[in-house]
């Protein structure tokens, strides 16, 4: 398997651990990604809110360098798939579209590389029977609420990713491992993303309706497909505590940090250092590290 | 915004305004009937001074000055439940996009300032380097909005745990980039959008 690796501005900052822990998961398991060189920011929600043609032609400048490696292409931040699979469709169903965005490009652009997130990659394409028979240290029945937010999922005609409001890819994974998805209604709420900056009372509390949810369930822990769902539920976390008075402490890890816990790969290989809610401890109870 | 008394005499402008932003949205608003199903959907309905079935019932009155001018199209995050679950199949996440690009356009100020100030800043970055740099962002935003010390604790953590790049990335192909920019610029003053 192999595909162009697209990873997005977070995953060298806020979610190194999110690109170390990839990187790490898909050499142990043989998926070969391959950095699309010289690859730019999709725009995110800034180039959406701003101007139609921008938000596709962002992404079209790094999608023409994955139709010249002739491979698919895997994302790990759901935001920057939603921005690249949303191009790729809208090239490809609108041919005024396609005009308008070769033309702003200056070269020519016909989206055959098609976009998936990463989660879709490791558990739908690679799929969970063959990860079961590389676990090396089953997660011990550890209670998961896995947490999908909005950019994976919605809206589902572009992204036909799992069921928008009851997806279970990263429940299945979970189940894989040797851990125990549990069911929990906020599966697709959102964390409030970029209004972590700009209106940071906001994103408390959502993630205190989120992280109450999980806990309610019984979650001992929340697994993430996104660099803005993990910082927003992580980072946020502790002073979204103070702010509300309750008490959650549940660390939230990317899926490839449980997944890479699983198959054996050492800590350090994880970035699993790098949270705000101790990812350790848990881990220790079970003797996985 | 307060909401007050809208005259909605101006029924020339009405219609045109709807178009405009149908257009620009590419889906029709004109189809809601007002169920409400997005403003339950919303994560940030709470926040909101109109919520969204309320956003689509100005539209559909062509109440420019109230639409263009209120809190709810910047506090949107664009979560698309809205659009996922609208029995009528309008793309309400699409016309909030609209409705930005609107304002902005005809030169309404943003009375979420510090929302389109973030967004201003994040293209320019990226427009300079081709990627974004995180810690060089929030530098900017703070100095934009003088909001220095927020945050400050966090990212303290974060610079501890190497998670704050301290320099940025340039992609080698910042030319191409910047003409992307400038040509999406100059189309948008052409007026040859859609």
């Amino acid at each position: 398997m192999r595909y162009a690796y697209y990873p997005g501005c977070s995953l060298s900052g806020t979610a190194v651990e999110y690109d170390r822990s990839t990187r790490a998961v898909a050499r142990a398991l043989g998926i070969e990604l391959e950095e699309i060189p010289d690859w730019s920011c999709c725009g995110a929600t800034s180039a959406h809110s701003t101007d139609r043609l921008l938000s596709l032609a962002l992404p079209a400048r790094s999608l023409v360098k994955a139709d010249a490696m002739g491979t698919d292409v895997a994302a790990p931040c759901a935001a920057c798939f939603n921005r690249l699979r949303t191009t790729v469709h809208e090239v490809r169903s609108r041919a005024a579209v396609r005009r308008e965005v070769e033309e702003v490009l200056g070269e020519p652009y016909e989206a055959r590389a098609q976009v998936y997130a990463l989660p879709d990659v490791i558990v739908n394409h690679y799929g969970t029977e063959a990860i079961a028979g590389r676990v090396k240290k089953p997660l011990d029945g550890m209670k998961v609420a896995c947490y999908y937010g909005c950019l994976l999922v919605r809206p589902s005609r572009i992204t036909a990713f799992d069921d928008p409001e009851n997806p279970k890819t990263l429940d299945r994974l979970i189940g894989a491992l040797g851990g125990e998805p549990v069911p929990w209604p906020a599966k697709t709420e959102c964390c409030g993303a970029s209004l972590s900056i700009t209106r940071t009372r906001v994103v408390w509390q959502l993630a205190a309706q989120i992280l109450t949810a999980a806990q309610k369930a019984g979650a001992e822990a929340i697994v993430v497909a996104c660099p803005f769902c993990q910082s927003n539920l992580d980072m946020r976390q502790v002073q979204a505590q103070k702010w509300s008075g309750l008490r959650w402490d549940l660390p939230v890890y990317y899926f490839t940090q449980l997944l890479g816990v699983a198959l054996g790969l050492p800590a350090a290989d994880l970035g699993l250092g790098s949270h705000f809610v101790d990812p350790l401890g848990i881990l220790r109870q079970k003797a996985l590290v | 915004m307060a909401r007050g008394v809208l005259d909605l005499s101006a029924q020339a402008s009405r219609d045109e305004f709807l178009r405009e932003v149908e257009a620009e949205a590419g889906t029709k608003v004109s189809v809601c009937y007002q169920c409400g199903k997005c403003a339950g959907s919303c994560p940030v309905s709470f926040a909101m001074d109109w919520e969204p079935f309320q956003i689509m019932r100005l539209v559909q009155l062509g109440a420019v000055e109230e639409v263009l001018n209120s809190r709810a199209i910047w506090l949107c995050v664009s979560c698309t439940a809205c659009s996922e679950r609208c029995p009528r199949e309008v793309d309400v996440a699409a016309v909030m996009d609209a409705l930005r690009i609107l304002a902005r356009r005809k030169g309404y100020r943003a009375p979420e300032g510090e929302i389109a100030t973030f967004h201003n800043l994040f293209l320019d970055t990226v427009r300079a380097g081709g990627r974004l740099h995180e810690l060089g962002l929030m530098a900017r935003y703070k100095l934009g909005t003088m909001n220095l010390f927020s945050d400050l604790d966090v990212g303290m953590t974060m610079m501890r745990h190497g998670k704050l790049k301290l320099l940025p990335h340039r992609i080698a192909g910042t030319d191409s980039l910047r003409n992307l920019f400038a040509r999406v610029r100059e189309r948008g003053q052409r007026g040859e959008r859609r």
